[in-house]
């Protein structure tokens, strides 16, 4: 026993190194993955960014010539897919923290033995392929779908309109793609609610809407920031919703750089306006974070 | 922001009942709180006194009764709606308030526009003006049950409910608290009522205490009614300790009973004399018995023929198990007062009392 | 009300679901988009598709291998930020959260754009590293708010009754994060198995099954695809309940 004793009591003082030592060694693997697979490649891509066509005039061939200018070319030459791509990552994300905050505050609050279920059912849809749920929507809403057909008898559209091939119908793709993103984070920050503090409220004279206003909503912002930036930054690099669900007048900037990647080989153009987007992205996140003030995110 | 019609008076549960599927938790309470005093709700877990302190509070609807303050009948009225606030078990002091929020909370709920001069004035009974800025996060324990209770007195309820709010404090800040909670019940004249199953904050803080078991009331009254002259086992065990030793009725003397205690012929005086036939399970505190070695000569009720087996040191007091002859062991706690002899275990001994400390029961009480 | 909007909210959410469902029984033309009636077909020949079953076959070699990965390098880093300190914690926080926030274009492009640089040619193995650099995030938070509520004391409890590091390990720490862990990892597999944009941008020639369901969406996809989402979605529903039931009678069991 005494044996035993002594051992323990030489880990208690074990010194920081071996806990630190440990701890590298445990993290070592899986930093080095992501510094090799991501850190590198977003530095390569911005080392392509600076690129120029090959003097051989071959395709895909590029020399490193540090033309800064590119970004400003790229930048200008897609002004319009940048701004639509926000915009519409934008309406997307109002329109899902709209749908998602009334179902999480349900699930939350209000689904008695239900709970479980319908938490099942909100992350059901990552069960099907994302691609088969958006073509469904293409199907639903498509010419010879029931929505614009019960909307034409209901004269409510016009005979030849269309509802996909419009920013509408993609904006919509995009919405229900990320609403578990929103759904979920939004229903843990309420789900954390002590409700002995919404018991506190209505004993100080708070009556359930106040007691939403004052206690409730605010205690639930960590949870609403989360789920915005879950929805609002792949939204705006995505361009398979534009692709099945609108027209070339809806393309996004993802759109742009698939096709510069692939269709046009110019990776210079097609890492800058990546470089260009991750930057933007990053620059709105953090002045969102600092005026929304979480302190930890991850 | 008018009061338009302040609502007071006496607390009044009549026949108040609450279900939750087959688990009776609170059977047919009737109770009266006056106006203005400090009231104690006292008992074990799960006896019933917080789920009628939510009833008051409108957190629970009673299944069956009314409440009433005054002439008012608040039995259905929201929580919202009443002008009763609690301090939370938990403080339940809002996380993202600071602590002038959290205070203001109430007020402003009630369309109070000035605030200010309300809130310091509270937060400087409860000496913590200088906090007023920070979150409760950063509060110690003790600060934050203190501004759970500014955050309730501020607005001058007509009742203030207090759900064990001193269980989490370590022991010297909880009888700092104990005294502090008087003072300002006293100082602000609301009526207070405490739940709790320390029987010593409850004797200590209130005016008067009803003692809560199986959702019913077993007896109400003063502090010292309780405990000198309790009137079930439950109340006399769950308030101090007793013992409880088997007699029997054998004739009067005066104001007193003579009683046949195994043996040995003592006195008890009628008035503390709650059994209904000859058969008394007679009680007497173990703070009342006073031990004597085999030669003394002794006087008032006598119990001799008694074996020192176990003694513990308390600092204050020193606790003797004494066995008797008929081979039930009492508890003595005498005071380290340099009264009695230095005894040891094994030790013969005789065991006297006044009669006026002795209390008895119905013989088949539980 | 709000209970009303909530099941209209389900109904929306369930409603492609369906479709997909009801269009694998569809006796479809070649593009399987107008309802001509009710078959089985579809599921009876659920490979007959050119080269479907081949990319169902990648989604899978891919998932399980990223999976693997991404769930062992992602829960060691978690244990790291959880239960040790160290030095380089913001930095170490920072680079797991940025590929949350990069969106996919970049992260496909960059890796192609590195891939074209070293020479290294697209396919499978560019795939299954890209999966693995995207999951090891979801994995180490998933994991990571598991070792958080895990409480020390009984860590310490388990070395006071004599277990070593190692045996505290197994028999304390390991078991009580495990679920934290089967989260991770079936999180990881749903986002492999259905990522197409990174997949896209580095597999070449070899598909997955998302990057079949996309080429065919240009001239028809087949009622067989509808078959496997199908599939996918009945599985997954099935485990997700079973492991629920099961969770709850181990429960009830102590």
């Amino acid at each position: 026993m005494a044996i035993a004793h002594s051992s323990s009591t030489e880990k208690a003082f074990a010194p920081a190194k071996k806990s630190t030592r440990t701890a590298y060694f445990l993290l070592a693997p899986g930093i080095l993955w992501l510094l090799v697979f991501f850190a590198f490649p977003l530095i390569n891509l911005a080392e392509t960014s600076t690129k120029t066509p090959a003097p051989t005039f071959e395709t895909g061939e590029f020399v490193q010539t540090f033309r800064f200018a590119n970004f400003f070319d790229a930048f200008a030459a897609n002004q319009e897919q940048f701004f639509r791509s926000f915009f519409y990552a934008l309406c997307a994300t109002l329109l899902a923290l709209a749908i998602a905050y009334p179902l999480a505050y349900a699930i939350a609050f209000r689904s008695g033995p239900w709970k479980n279920f319908l938490l099942v059912m909100v992350i059901a849809p990552f069960f099907t392929s994302f691609l088969l749920r958006t073509l469904a929507w293409k199907q639903i809403l498509g010419a010879e779908g029931p929505v614009v057909s019960t909307l034409q008898f209901l004269r409510i559209l016009p005979s030849d309109a269309t509802i996909t091939a419009t920013a509408f119908s993609v904006i919509m793709g995009l919405t229900y793609n990320f609403l578990p993103f929103m759904t979920l984070p939004i229903y843990a920050s309420l789900d954390r609610i002590d409700y002995r503090l919404l018991e506190a409220s209505g004993d100080l004279y708070a009556n359930g809407a106040t007691t939403f206003r004052k206690v409730t909503l605010p205690l639930s912002m960590p949870g609403v920031v989360a789920g915005t930036l879950l929805t609002f930054i792949p939204s705006s690099g995505d361009y398979i919703n534009a692709q099945l669900l609108g027209s070339p007048d809806n393309f996004m900037i993802g759109n742009v750089i698939n096709s510069r990647f692939f269709r046009v080989v110019d990776y210079p153009t097609a890492s800058s306006l990546s470089f260009i987007l991750m930057a933007t992205i990053l620059v709105l996140v953090v002045i969102y974070i600092r005026r929304a003030g979480t302190d930890e995110l991850v | 922001m008018a009061e338009s019609k302040k609502v007071q008076g006496d607390l009044v549960l009549e026949h108040v009942t609450k279900t939750f599927g087959d688990f009776v938790a609170v059977d047919d309470l009737s109770l009266v709180i006056p106006k203005g005093s400090f009231f104690a709700l006292l008992g074990p877990s799960g006896c019933g006194k917080t789920t009628t302190l939510r009833m008051i509070a409108g957190l629970e609807e009673p299944s069956s009764g009314k409440i009433k303050i005054g002439d008012t009948d608040i039995t259905t009225t929201k929580a919202y709606e009443r002008p009763v606030n609690t301090v939370f078990q938990n403080y339940a002091l809002f996380p993202h308030l600071t602590i002038f929020e959290n205070v203001a909370f109430g007020l402003r709920r009630r369309g109070i526009k000035d605030v200010e001069e309300a809130v310091e004035k509270v937060l400087n009974l409860v000496e913590l003006s200088h906090l007023k800025n920070r979150k409760p996060g950063q509060l110690s324990g003790g600060q934050q049950q203190r501004i759970a209770l500014a955050r309730a007195v501020v607005n001058r309820p007509a009742l203030l409910l207090l759900d064990e709010p001193l269980g989490a404090l370590d022991l010297k800040l909880r009888r700092q608290m104990q005294i502090e909670l008087k003072w300002i019940q006293t100082e602000v004249g609301i009526t207070f009522v405490h739940v709790t199953h320390d029987q010593e904050e409850a004797m200590t803080m209130a005016d008067t205490i009803a003692v809560m078991n199986n959702g019913k009331i077993e007896q109400m009254g003063s502090p010292a009614d309780l405990y000198e002259n309790p009137s079930t086992v439950f109340v006399a065990n769950f308030l101090g300790q007793s013992n409880f030793i088997e007699g029997s009725v054998t004739g009067t003397d005066g104001d007193n009973l003579v009683v046949d205690l195994k043996g040995s012929k003592i006195a008890l005086p009628k008035s503390r004399n709650n059994a209904k036939g000859n058969v008394l399970k007679v009680g007497i505190r173990p703070e009342k018995f006073r031990l004597h070695q085999a030669n003394e000569k002794v006087s008032g009720n006598v119990l001799s023929g008694g074996v020192i087996t176990d003694i513990s040191f308390f600092g204050v007091s020193t606790q003797y198990l004494v066995e008797m002859p008929w081979k039930q062991e009492l508890m003595v706690f005498e005071q380290n007062d340099g009264g009695v002899p230095e005894l040891e275990k094994g030790d013969p001994v005789a065991l006297s009392w006044e009669p006026q400390f002795t209390f008895a029961l119905d013989g088949n009480s539980n | 009300m709000i209970r009303i909007y909530a099941a209209a909210a389900v109904f929306y959410i369930l409603l492609p679901i369906f479709y997909t469902i009801a269009f694998s029984f569809n006796d479809a033309d070649k593009r399987n988009i107008v309802w001509r009636g009710f078959t089985i077909q579809a599921w009876l020949n659920p490979c007959e598709p050119i080269g479907i079953c081949e990319a169902l076959g990648n989604s899978f070699k891919v998932g399980i291998t990223a999976t693997i990965a991404a769930t062992a390098l992602g829960t060691m880093i978690a244990f790291a930020l959880g239960r040790y300190n160290f030095r380089g914690r913001a930095t170490t926080n920072l680079l797991i959260f940025l590929p949350m926030a990069t969106p996919e274009v970049v992260l496909g492009a960059s890796l192609l754009s590195m891939f074209i640089n070293i020479n290294v040619g697209a396919g499978l193995v560019p795939v299954i590293i890209a999966h693995i650099m995207f999951c090891i995030s979801f994995v180490v938070v998933t994991v990571k708010a598991r070792v958080a509520s895990l409480d020390p004391k009984l860590e310490e409890a388990a070395r006071d009754l004599y277990a070593s590091d190692w045996e505290t390990f197994r028999r304390v720490t390991f078991p009580l994060v495990a679920p934290g862990i089967a989260a991770a990892a079936l999180l990881a597999f749903a986002l492999s198995f259905d990522d197409f944009i990174i997949t896209n941008f580095n597999s070449g020639t070899v598909n997955t099954f998302p990057e079949y369901v996309w080429t065919a969406s240009l001239r028809g996809v087949p009622p067989q695809a509808n078959v496997i989402g199908t599939l996918m979605f009945v599985i997954a529903l099935v485990s997700v309940f079973a492991g629920q039931a099961i969770s709850k009678r181990k429960q009830t069991r102590r």
